[in-house]
């Protein structure tokens, strides 16, 4: 188990490495002056000049690079051309916005998605099982974006249920810890804020967490069918277990292993989508400062935030990998 | 997954195909059964494959008919008739500038299949091309390949598209190289897979005793025995490719205006939702049916071409 996860962390060196140099040659790779390209054509020689110096573009790219990597490790992030503040500070609390966001999205995912695929391959065939195959379905094939608007539209904007953009009331803003709102609510011990703040959460989660939904959905439910027909299900019933019994303690444990895999891969797509929802929402994730910083041609800013999004990712598979072995000892490696 | 549907189908027809024993016994002079023969009869009888396909037909028809079926231009603005609701005039309304929604769906169709058609052979070009040298020769030239591969696949696929074309400059050209960029590992992996299981079969060794060279190999023998996997994979590529198109031209990276890309009129009509929600319900739903079409379809085929991918 521990040579497993030795290697496996061993094998994440090449990825990490590559990373880099992918987000590295973001900046280099602008067709022509990168540094006239960054401050736009009106910019005086002297300025194209000041940039490439103080961003290193004159020195080789190997020692550049070298810059980079070392600056990294040391936690640097690099400067933000549009705001000049270091983005190692800057970048956290949108982090923590996205992971909560994204936590939300991935539990409405796997409550509802969990569930659903469960009652399918129990009823199987039943009016129940129909129409949510065909919901998952449709989930699957749409728009993240066109999802986000039209619940902005019918929920925020024509009903007035649920606030339309935003993390919080910002004429009334939180005192951050953690930058985790919901977090930090429970901290101050302030009840009405958490409500709030919840309300917040709930339409870009759902909108966030449709696609994984219906996947994870699918899968559960065919994976649970398989299960239901082994020997040992048949035992379980022959002992004279309740239905309920034999699918969430019994079956539930077995078909699980599929239906992380999903999870994980679904993340990395939650990730992705979280660009999109958040340039909706208003919320003040990561996905919405690497928008906005390609609007500014803000390439520091561009380059840490992929990178950083793209780290958040190979670290969750990671874990999903290790928590295969915790949950079936029969795998092995 | 529609692979169970086509369970509950399998269940109340007979497992062998009456028709293709048929078929087998009445017609012993000509080639019979191919695989292909069998996948059609296969699809046709998935009534999941049959509708994915009316959908995608349905669209392309209605690409190739625009000229026919509307009689005002994508981007002939009239600010007298700006946002006006569907009527017998405008079927699905007008936009801010008063362009006719139909007419800019209808050529949005177009854009979206060139987009779909050029990213998927992007993608399957080279990736087919870089799955074959990495399966096929092995060593240390598989192990470059394969780890260009997890590197691409590390980042989340959008996300990526997104920083090329921060690269490259926001167009729909652009958009395209991107999601054809992101789509080459995937190719690649399938391809690359299953050459390694086809190396070692026997008739590819005799082909090798035979003196055949490494490229008739490849292109005459593992090719064309590992088409399967990668047209399921071309057939979602499709949807998918659509779909990130749709949403770098929603972000404003990808198709600019006045292309009548379905994404790029969501954006430009966002405002409007309130005012006007028909100028962005017909585009989103555009883009789900054309998406959900190519699911079905993909689905059907991994069926049709695959039996041990079925659950």
């Amino acid at each position: 188990m521990t040579a497993y996860i030795i290697r496996r962390l061993l094998h994440l060196i090449p990825v990490l490495i590559g990373m880099t140099l992918i987000t590295f040659s973001i900046v280099h790779l602008i067709p022509g002056n990168p540094a006239q390209t960054i401050l736009g054509e009106a910019a005086t020689q002297e300025a194209v000049k000041n940039l490439e110096e103080s961003m290193g573009l004159n020195e080789p790219y190997i020692k550049q690079y070298g810059i980079y990597v070392t600056d990294l490790l040391k936690g640097d992030l690099g400067t933000s051309l549009r705001t000049k503040a270091a983005i190692t500070k800057e970048i956290w609390p949108h982090i923590a916005a996205t992971f909560e966001l994204t936590f939300f999205a991935m539990l409405f995912a796997i409550f509802i998605g969990v569930n659903a695929g469960i009652i399918s391959a129990w009823k199987q065939n039943s009016w129940f099982d129909f129409l949510a195959m065909l919901f998952a379905l449709v989930g699957v094939s749409i728009p993240v974006f066109w999802l986000a608007l039209m619940e902005q539209w019918v929920f925020a904007q024509e009903l007035g249920w649920f606030p339309a953009y935003g993390r919080e009331n910002s004429r009334d803003p939180i005192a951050a810890i953690t930058q985790f709102y919901v977090l930090d609510a429970f901290i101050h011990l302030d009840f009405p804020r958490i409500f709030t703040i919840l309300k917040h959460l709930l339409l870009p989660s759902i909108a966030l967490g449709t696609i994984p939904m219906a996947i994870i959905a699918r899968m559960t439910r065919s994976s649970m069918l398989e299960v239901m027909q082994s020997d040992y299900i048949r035992t379980v019933r022959a002992k004279g277990a309740g239905q309920f019994l034999v699918i969430y303690k019994h079956a539930l444990k077995n078909a699980t292993i599929p239906i992380l895999t999903v999870i994980g891969l679904q993340t990395g797509v939650l990730l992705g989508g979280a660009i999109l929802t958040e340039t909706i929402f208003s919320w003040p994730g990561i996905g919405r400062y690497v928008f906005e910083a390609i609007n500014y041609r803000d390439y520091p800013v561009i380059q840490s935030g992929v990178l950083v999004i793209a780290f958040l990712f190979v670290i969750i598979n990671l874990i999903i990998d290790i928590l295969y072995t915790y949950i079936d000892p029969r795998i092995k490696y | 997954m529609s692979a169970e549907k086509n369970n509950k189908q399998g269940q109340k027809l007979p497992l062998t195909n009456p028709a293709t024993l048929d078929s087998h016994s009445d017609e012993d002079d000509i080639e019979e059964t191919s695989p292909w023969k069998d996948t059609c009869k296969y699809l046709q009888k998935n009534r999941f494959a049959i509708t994915g396909c009316l959908i995608i037909l349905f669209f392309v028809l209605f690409g190739f008919l625009a000229p026919l079926l509307t009689s005002y231009s994508y981007q002939g603005q009239d600010l007298a008739n700006r946002l006006q609701p569907p009527s017998s005039e405008h079927w699905f309304g007008t936009d801010d500038v008063g362009r006719d929604i139909f007419t800019r769906i209808a050529y949005g169709a177009r854009v979206s299949m060139q987009v779909g058609f050029f990213a998927v052979t992007g993608a399957l070009v080279f990736g087919t091309l870089l799955g074959m040298i990495a399966g096929y020769f092995g060593r240390w030239i598989d192990t470059i390949i394969s780890r260009i591969f997890d590197i691409v696949l590390a980042f989340p696929s959008i996300l990526l598209a997104i920083a090329i074309v921060a690269i490259l400059g926001a167009s729909l050209q652009n958009a395209l190289i991107a999601i054809a960029i992101i789509n080459i590992p995937i190719f690649g992996r399938i391809v690359r897979s299953k050459v390694i299981s086809l190396r070692e079969e026997e008739f590819i060794m005799a082909a090798r005793a035979q003196g055949m060279k490494n490229g008739r190999i490849i292109f005459h023998h593992i090719l064309p025995n590992s088409a399967a996997p990668i047209i399921v994979q071309a057939t979602l590529g499709f949807g998918t490719a659509i779909l990130d198109a749709a949403a770098l031209g929603f972000l404003g990276l990808g198709a600019q205006p006045p292309t009548p890309e379905w994404g790029a009129m969501l954006a430009a009509s966002r405002d409007f939702i309130q005012l006007a929600p028909w100028t962005l319900i017909f585009p989103g739903i555009s883009i789900m049916l054309v998406v959900l079409g190519f699911n079905l379809i993909g689905d059907g085929l991994r069926d049709a071409l695959d039996p041990k991918m079925k659950n």
